[in-house]
């Protein structure tokens, strides 16, 4: 593997328009549950554990090749918010693009061609890292990073928060960010065995009822 | 019945069949040590049953098993006399309750038991698996209380899921107390709250018309799930206010 294209795959400037989502940080900011530096790693800890986790092990799953199909399906099962599917299907078609221009492979074309829609995002992010040759522990580590650090982003703007503090809760969060990469791998490695269902599932119910709160909004600075 | 390795291991089951003309019998009706069933006054064609905690429990170290069946064209409601407690016990391992669902073609399936509350110092692992023939119809409650009130929670981690037509529409797990992954408490996940609920309908005709996606209160929301099934989902303050919304929210569904 190649660990500049796990810089790129996981540089916050690929272009496959992750910095429109503040990752239910929006939402939480306007409901006054996100106030500063403190609440914000309190949120991201949530996340990362629940919505992270189970992207993670999605992109794990997809890296060693689990069928996209039966991934995606799991996607939509472990995400009851509608808002949340549509989200997730919009950034899994830009990350096609991008990914498809960046690391032509048949597999990609292949995904392209079976969602025209968009597939979730960590399954197309699974497959990218698959295509930049990473293997599921990079597809995971991305996944879950990412799963933080879009909310400390957009917190940053939303909030004015200084961003150093922001860096700072993604620092203190990373030795956690390890740990849900190897939960995710693991599980991921026994879908072959047991199925999707050896998936985590692990759920945020206030993400989820916050999401539909925010697109029930008329105006909104980030789209999720 | 049986204790074995510091715990009390009990399996009940319920099975529904229906019977021409408009009726629906139990041909299963296992109880089983705390774990015990009745059957209550009919509602039409409809077998209602009330599960009856003969003990307190789970405790640590217990598995209890329910297991509910209903067959082709039958109608089964299943209620409880009272929450469930989550309670510590002598032994130091969890607890585990395992609950199973089966709705066959054309059979309707209520599941709506009082909420669990999880008392301090309990370790309770719960699973539900539901599974809903094409045809059938499902409509289940779950609520989870954390503690007492004014008690901090034991440890809780329970998942639902649900598959209808061999399609899983919703596989969700919540981790909550000492012990369970960081953030559960925090402005993510339950924020702050300490009663946490869902309500999942099945229905075949929801797969060409789902329910409109809808806000009911403050944290409650009702949501089109991926296949023919819909979502109540909330979180509350208290046991009473959780039960308000969700009550609310399945009426939006009609």
């Amino acid at each position: 593997m190649s660990r500049a294209a796990l810089l790129v795959l996981a540089d916050g400037r690929f272009p496959a328009g992750g910095h429109a989502h503040s990752g239910g940080a929006e939402e939480a900011v306007k409901a006054g549950r996100i106030t500063g530096a403190a609440d914000l790693e309190d949120f991201c800890r949530g996340r990362l554990h629940t919505a992270g986790l189970v992207a993670a092990s999605l992109a794990a799953a997809a890296a060693l090749g689990v069928p996209a199909r039966e991934l995606d399906a799991a996607a939509d099962a472990r995400t009851p918010s509608p808002a949340l599917r549509a989200a997730a299907r919009k950034l899994g078609r830009q990350l096609t693009r991008a990914a498809r221009a960046t690391w032509p492979s048949d597999e990609l074309d292949a995904l392209a061609r079976e969602f025209p829609k968009g597939a979730h995002q960590p399954v197309v992010l699974g497959l990218a890292a698959r295509a930049a040759g990473l293997g599921a522990e990079d597809a995971a580590h991305c996944a879950a990073y990412e799963s933080v650090s879009g909310a400390a982003t957009a917190t940053v703007r939303l909030l004015s928060l200084d961003p150093f503090a922001a860096t700072g809760v993604l620092a203190r969060l990373a030795p956690e960010v390890d740990l849900v990469a190897d939960a995710a791998v693991e599980a991921a490695g026994r879908v072959r065995g047991e199925g999707c269902g050896a998936l985590p599932a692990a759920g945020a119910p206030v993400l989820e009822i916050g999401a539909e709160v925010h697109a029930g909004w008329a105006v909104r600075l980030f789209a999720s | 019945m049986t204790t074995a390795g510091g715990g009390v291991r009990a399996r009940a089951r319920i099975l529904a069949r229906h019977r021409a003309p408009g009726g629906t019998f139990l041909p299963v009706l296992e109880s089983d040590g705390p774990l015990a069933l009745r059957r209550t006054r009919a509602g039409g064609d409809e077998a209602r049953v009330v599960l009856v905690g003969a003990m307190s429990g789970p405790l640590g170290g217990d598995r209890f098993e329910v297991e509910a069946e209903a067959d082709t064209g039958a109608r089964l409601r299943v209620q409880s006399a009272a929450a469930t407690l989550a309670l510590p016990g002598q032994s130091k391992s969890e607890a585990r309750y395992d609950v199973r669902v089966r709705v066959a073609d054309r059979a309707e399936l209520c599941w709506l038991p009082e909420p669990l509350i999880s008392v301090r110092g309990s370790d309770l692992r719960v699973r539900t698996d539901v599974d809903v023939a094409p045809g059938g119809r499902l409509v289940l409650r779950e609520e989870q209380v954390l503690g007492r009130a004014g008690e901090e929670p034991g440890r809780l981690v329970s998942r639902l899921t649900v598959r209808t037509g061999g399609l899983c529409v919703l596989d969700q797990e919540v981790a909550c107390g000492p012990g369970a992954p960081g953030g559960w408490d925090g402005p993510a996940v339950l924020a702050g709250h300490r009663a946490v609920g869902q309500v999942v309908v099945v229905r075949p005709e929801f797969g060409e018309r789902p329910v409109a996606a809808g806000r009911i209160g403050d944290l409650c929301v009702v949501m089109p799930l991926a296949g023919p099934a819909a979502l109540v989902s909330a979180v509350a303050a208290d046991g009473l206010r959780l039960r308000r919304l969700l009550d609310e929210g399945l009426a939006a569904i009609g």
